[in-house]
């Protein structure tokens, strides 16, 4: 958007006071709870605290103490598993049922469907499949033992606990991710694929060659918001396994969480939400990189 | 986002009018299979729900005998009884319970105090925010703005253990304020998304106003915000969904029945388990009473928000 030049002659001297009162509320919400604490969270990374005596200046102490953290390396890893195969499954799910909604029907109550899980909160999408996947009373596992397999012990098991929470999560997230892509579909004029239609193109050529290369700048920004997202899992996690079997779900805000919360060291905790947000600001930039997101090949 | 405005492609038949259905359809394999896909996707979706509600409407002494029973066990509403606290203490461990004595009740209605809350200011401070940015001229506005949009790439995760020791010293631990207060005033993307649509509102709407006597205040109130109506409300509802459902902030802030929201409460009830095992029943009818009012929520503004939550998300 320009700047209005062909606004009306009168007020020409502008609305800097009426601007400051109307810019005072979220001005002071973002000073207070968004600008003080990112500077303050990194400040506390360099100190000791417990939260009842003062921050005590420590240095590079808690960074020291990070790199040689193996539970911090551990959990890092863990998280970074968690995200992988939830964003992949996630992504390719979500595109199907995006490209499913459009190419077969447009019906909005099915998008509405599509979208309840989305309006549970994570702990109760973490109880509800908790209860379902229960080894010993849970339908998922009577289920399986009719069909003559062992039950599983999705959430109790070290190596099934990671990839059943990734699960429970797209369960959630799907809907909405699709959705996004959805609407990304809707933007893509009638014209091309009638275009391609005339030409004999099936749908499985064209998702290939005409929707996919037009998604892209969508899919991109999608993809960036749901990996800084999926990072930061901790509710399911919280209310599944509570980072067991033996750190098998300790993910790295789970740790966080404990050191912060569990064992009173703020400092220690602070210098690795730090490292995430490194983590993240890295991602980002990447996939950005990456995946042209800014640039559209539509017009 | 762009509006569509995109070359033809030149081999396209000029078809006079879009229609929906190009060619007459007939069955074919691969639309067979496209709708078998998605109506098994629907029904993982769905189903969970009812085996929820299912189990809430059994015993807990039915589901251990029957686990697999595709109907409620022994129907019953004691699950709902016991998480709304309206059995005694007896009562709830003879069926399974643990008897702590959680009122659902009371954390409904904190949920409901800090989601109306924080919805109600954070929009109205967010638009206000936006119509400055878009529509006031001021000196350093984009200097400013370019501030907001940095606040954008900070993680919420990352301001909450600062936060938490900020509102610590405000004294407002444990309190229904002190969960509402960081999110109260403005979110960066809230700003950003209500910008937007306020700086395609014409210009000429607005210079009506304004020859008719009109204050830019009144213009704010009587203009804008009606003719945004349709993205507010669907900020609102995702905004009211967002904090009903927040878990990780409210679990730090609140330590006592005063303060304790839905999720926080499920949680403790989930952790009380009791020697027999879990009280699946209460379990899952507290889970119930926590999720049924985002669907009702949801039902009643379904058709307003749904197509318009594309925008919502890519900013």
């Amino acid at each position: 958007m320009t700047i209005a030049s062909n606004s009306p002659p009168i007020r020409r001297r502008g609305d800097g006071l009426l601007a400051a009162v109307f810019i005072a509320p979220a001005m002071l919400g973002f000073l207070v709870f968004l600008l003080w604490p990112t500077l303050r969270g990194i400040y506390l990374s360099f100190t000791r605290f417990n939260l009842l005596t003062p921050a005590e200046w420590v240095g590079l102490d808690n960074y020291v103490r990070m790199v040689n953290d193996p539970i911090f390396w551990d959990s890092l890893t863990v998280t970074v598993e968690y995200v992988v195969l939830n964003i992949g499954v996630q992504t390719v799910a979500a595109l199907a049922i995006a490209v499913l909604l459009q190419r077969l029907t447009q019906s909005a109550m099915l998008r509405g469907v599509v979208l309840t899980p989305y309006l549970m909160s994570n702990v109760v999408a973490g109880l509800v499949w908790l209860w379902i996947l229960d080894t010993q009373l849970g339908i998922g596992n009577e289920i399986i033992s009719a069909l003559g397999v062992d039950r599983i012990p999705f959430l109790a098991d070290e190596t099934w606990a990671i990839p059943t929470i990734a699960l429970i999560n797209v369960w959630r997230h799907v809907g909405y991710t699709a959705l996004l892509l959805f609407a990304g579909l809707q933007a893509i004029p009638n014209d091309v694929y009638e275009a391609a239609k005339v030409d004999g193109a099936s749908e499985w050529r064209m998702f290939w060659r005409v929707t996919m290369p037009l998604l892209r700048p969508v899919l991109a920004v999608v993809l960036i918001m749901t990996v800084i997202g999926s990072f930061q899992v901790f509710d399911t996690v919280a209310v599944t396994t509570a980072g067991g079997p033996a750190n098998a779900t300790n993910v790295l805000q789970f740790y966080i969480y404990g050191s912060a919360f569990g064992r009173f060291q703020f400092g220690y905790a602070s210098a690795m939400s730090v490292a995430l947000l490194v983590v993240l600001s890295a991602i980002t930039v990447l996939q950005y990189r990456l995946t042209r997101a800014g640039q559209s090949d539509l017009g | 986002m762009a509006t569509l405005t995109t070359p033809a492609a030149p081999a396209a038949p000029s078809t006079s009018q879009p229609t929906v259905r190009p060619t007459k359809r007939r069955f074919s394999f691969g639309r067979a299979t496209a709708w078998t896909v998605l109506v098994l996707i629907i029904l993982v979706t769905l189903l969970p729900f009812y085996w929820i509600l299912r189990t809430a409407l059994s015993t807990n002494a039915g589901l251990n005998a029957d686990p697999a029973n595709p109907l409620p066990v022994d129907l019953t509403t004691t699950g709902f009884e016991r998480a709304l606290g309206l059995q005694s203490a007896e009562e709830a461990i003879a069926q399974g319970g643990a008897g702590g004595g959680l009122d659902f009740w009371r954390y409904l209605l904190n949920s409901v105090i800090v989601a109306t809350l924080i919805t109600g200011c954070q929009i109205f401070f967010s638009a206000m925010a936006a119509y400055a940015f878009a529509r006031l001229r001021w000196r350093g506005r984009d200097k400013v703005f370019g501030l907001f949009l940095a606040g954008l790439m900070v993680p919420t995760i990352f301001t909450l253990l600062p936060n938490f020791v900020l509102i610590k010293q405000l004294h407002l631990v444990d309190s229904l304020l002190g969960i509402a207060l960081p999110s109260l005033f403005m979110t960066p993307f809230a700003v950003f998304f209500l910008r937007q649509f306020f700086m395609n509102i014409p210009h000429e709407v607005e210079e009506a106003a304004l020859l008719d006597g009109a204050g830019k205040v009144r213009i704010f109130f009587r203009v804008i915000l009606p003719m945004a109506s349709t993205p507010i409300l669907t900020l609102a509802v995702l905004t009211y969904i967002t904090s009903w459902n927040d878990y990780f902030w409210p679990l730090m802030v609140s330590y006592s029945d005063g303060s304790r929201v839905l999720t926080v409460a499920l949680a403790i009830f989930r952790a009380q388990t009791p020697a027999t095992g879990v009280d699946w029943s209460g379990l899952t009818a507290a889970t119930l009473i926590a999720a049924l009012p985002m669907l009702v929520l949801f039902a009643c503004s379904a058709r307003r928000i749904v197509s318009s939550i594309g925008f919502t998300g890519i900013k």
